[in-house]
């Protein structure tokens, strides 16, 4: 789905967009990093971030997830202002570091999320550990896991908690051809569900419907 | 916009801040010098002695304005540093950051030279009451905010780290000195007050007072001076900073 | 959508941090060992006369104590940095002072406890009398939860460097003075027979106001300190 254009004056209102950015720029030590950015995300929008190593990649996906603040420019979810003191529900963020304690089981730090984010509707633990492929390692502490299957705990977190924006930072990194699939399929769900992802690959890795939407992010003259 | 966040925002631009100052210092440097040699020659060759501590006492010309100058420095460094973080002002950052080494190195002459007064007055060199400790843990806080702010990379995120430090030091300066008094005290009352008789003659007060304003003037001219260092360095990418690097700056204005 | 209660949130923190400690138990025991060495070391330099050893025994419990306090609050927040779970905890849309707080109290509970659970036995070793070991008690709760509260907001602003062992002291001792002189105080107090109230009332303001402020600093510290 592609945003709509919002100057037709007969059309209904368009719908609120999940995310919205609007002059998003950032710098670390006043060097910019990336943007200014503008961009649209509606429900069932994924896109591709793309961009070489050092393109601010990871900083723009932690940017929207208000871990960092962008120097100009804002952030609005489903119309209203992100901000540090006010995060959402809406967003769930993978980043590289895989956020799962590694003394703890699979099934245990999906437990944590679950209180720490909320659950969604429909969704349980073990269905989720299963359909990453994870049947039968509910209670093995992550740290015995291979990376791939670490990444799928993580893949397995996504599902259960009820954010509508997924913000993906290479989530194809450890993953075999069937990791690949699946996190396609699971792409394909959310954005089926009405929910929306952006993420990052310096790796081409084909959606399986159709080609997603693609930003790309070029190092700021 | 009232004039006087107008005048805020324009002396916090960085190319007018460093202009300014660059103006400034040399004048702040002549006048603290002047003035802290005419308050010297008062304090140590027209007031008289002490009918008690007879040329000893004369360290307080030293010892008290840079007492009082840590103190002042901790405070000037705990409001940019509040400024800083509430409306990220770049400038508040950069002035909160260089008044640390500066009012360090205040408290440190402080404590050297109660050292050096307390040996004849009390027969110690140390003693732990309330002043001669908090000032110890002012040290420490001046310290830990120069420590912090050297050990983080990103310049920024350094100065408003430290800057919340500071912050939670401030606050802790006063308990520091009330739990110490509580605990021990034997250091010798207060004896120059604003508001109430002064128990000082006015032939000691006058070079005492020039001596405060000296080194308060010292102070900013120090602190301009770091800032317009640091300043260059964060901005080191930008227009401004480059023209005054490469020694095109007036062809810019 | 099950969106969840903050206290639901704060009680999956306590839940999975306890959980860790659980599967680590041999760590938490670690600051009671160093403090015990601590300890074992003032006789052999002071002499064993009891005496005096019993005249600087309450400064030898507190110092020790505090130190292994410090040793193990560089651990408070490193392990769920290093493993992208703390960027979890401050995305959660639940206030992150009072999930930061629950981490905190679990930090008391694993390594403040077992301190306070061995001192009657340090103060044994250094022939505190026993009339003073409840006084000793008191302090060492209110202190010790003190000096966790305290401890973490400089923890979080210190969360980005890779070692911060030395810089870590430099923070938080200054913070710590007022603390050690009530804490330590009262016990003097009241081994010398004076009355020793006031001092562990003033210690029981400052929690009261530590409780509530200390996370709302450290929730602030680390959202400046994380990146």
């Amino acid at each position: 789905m592609e945003p709509c254009p919002a100057m037709i004056a007969s059309d209904p209102p368009p719908p609120i967009p999940l995310l919205q950015a609007e002059g998003l720029a950032f710098a670390r030590n006043d060097e910019p990093v990336f943007g200014p950015l503008d961009f649209t995300l509606n429900p069932g929008d994924v896109v591709l971030v793309e961009g070489d190593n050092g393109s601010g990649k990871t900083t723009l996906l932690k940017v929207l997830s208000g871990l960092l603040q962008p120097n100009s420019g804002r952030i609005r979810l489903n119309g209203e202002d992100l901000t540090l003191a006010r995060l959402s529900h809406q967003v769930a963020l993978l980043g590289h570091l895989g956020g799962l304690k590694l003394d703890l089981t699979a099934l245990e730090n999906l437990r944590f999320a679950i209180g720490v984010f909320g659950l969604r509707s429909g969704a349980a633990p073990l269905p989720a550990l299963a359909s990453v492929g994870l049947e039968g390692y509910e209670d093995v502490p992550v740290r015995s896991l291979s990376a791939g299957q670490k990444k799928r705990v993580a893949l397995a977190r996504l599902l259960l908690v009820p954010a509508a924006l997924w913000l993906l930072d290479e989530p194809y990194a450890n993953l075999d051809k069937s990791g690949i699939d699946l996190v396609n399929r699971l792409l394909d769900a959310h954005a089926r569900r009405g929910g929306a992802a952006l993420v990052t690959s310096h790796g081409a890795y084909a959606f399986t419907s159709g080609t997603p939407r693609r930003l790309p992010l070029r190092p700021t003259p | 916009m009232n004039t006087l966040t107008l005048w805020f925002h324009k002396f916090g631009s960085p190319p007018t801040f460093h202009r300014v100052t660059g103006l400034l210092i040399p004048w702040l440097f002549a006048a603290a010098l002047l003035i802290g040699l005419v308050g010297l020659y008062g304090g140590l060759v027209l007031a008289p002695a002490d009918y008690q501590q007879s040329d000893a006492y004369r360290i307080i010309f030293i010892h008290v304005p840079c007492a009082w100058m840590g103190l002042f420095a901790y405070i000037f460094m705990a409001v940019n540093a509040f400024i800083a973080l509430v409306w990220r002002i770049k400038i508040s950052e950069i002035l909160a950051m260089a008044s640390a080494p500066v009012g360090a190195w205040f408290t440190a002459i402080t404590l050297a030279t109660g050292a050096i007064w307390g040996k004849p007055m009390w027969g110690t060199w140390w003693t732990w009451d309330a002043r001669l400790t908090s000032e110890l843990v002012l040290l420490f806080l001046f310290l830990g905010v120069i420590g912090l702010y050297n050990a983080i990379e990103d310049r920024r995120q350094a100065a408003r780290a430290a800057a919340f430090l500071g912050l939670v030091g401030i606050v802790n300066v006063p308990i520091v000195h009330f739990s110490v008094s509580w605990w021990n005290t034997l250091h010798q009352g207060t004896t120059v007050r604003l508001l109430g008789p002064s128990r000082i003659d006015s032939s000691m007060l006058w070079p005492l007072l020039l001596l405060a304003l000296a080194t308060h003037i010292w102070f900013f001219a120090s602190v301009f001076a770091r800032s317009r260092v640091s300043l260059l360095e964060l901005e080191g990418g930008k227009e401004w900073a480059r023209a005054i690097a490469l020694g095109t700056e007036h062809g810019h204005e | 959508m099950r969106y969840g209660t903050t206290a639901s949130a704060c009680a999956a923190v306590i839940r999975r941090d306890l959980l860790l400690t659980w599967r680590r138990r041999g760590d938490a025991l670690n600051p009671a060992l160093f403090a015990i060495m601590v300890v074992v070391m003032f006789p052999l330099a002071l002499g064993p006369e009891p005496n005096q050893l019993a005249n600087v025994s309450v400064g030898i419990v507190f110092v020790a104590v505090l130190l292994a306090g410090l040793l193990a609050l560089d651990n408070l927040f490193r392990g769920d940095h290093e493993d992208g779970t703390l960027e979890q905890v401050v995305l959660s849309p639940h206030p992150l002072s009072l999930l930061l707080g629950s981490k905190i109290l679990v930090h008391w509970l694993s390594t403040a406890l077992p301190l306070i659970v061995i001192s009657p036995a340090l103060a044994e070793m250094l022939h505190l009398p026993r009339s003073v070991m409840p006084v000793l008690i008191v302090a060492l709760i209110l202190a010790t939860l003190l000096l966790s509260l305290l401890g973490a907001v400089c923890v979080a602003l210190t969360i980005g460097m890779r070692r911060s062992g030395m810089l870590l002291a430099l923070l938080v001792l200054p913070l710590y003075v007022p603390v050690l002189i009530f804490a330590a105080g009262a016990c003097n107090a009241a081994q010398m027979g004076l009355p020793f109230l006031a001092p562990l009332l003033w210690l029981g303001a400052a929690l009261a106001l530590a409780l509530v402020l200390a996370p709302l600093a450290c929730a602030a510290a680390l959202r400046i300190s994380i990146t």
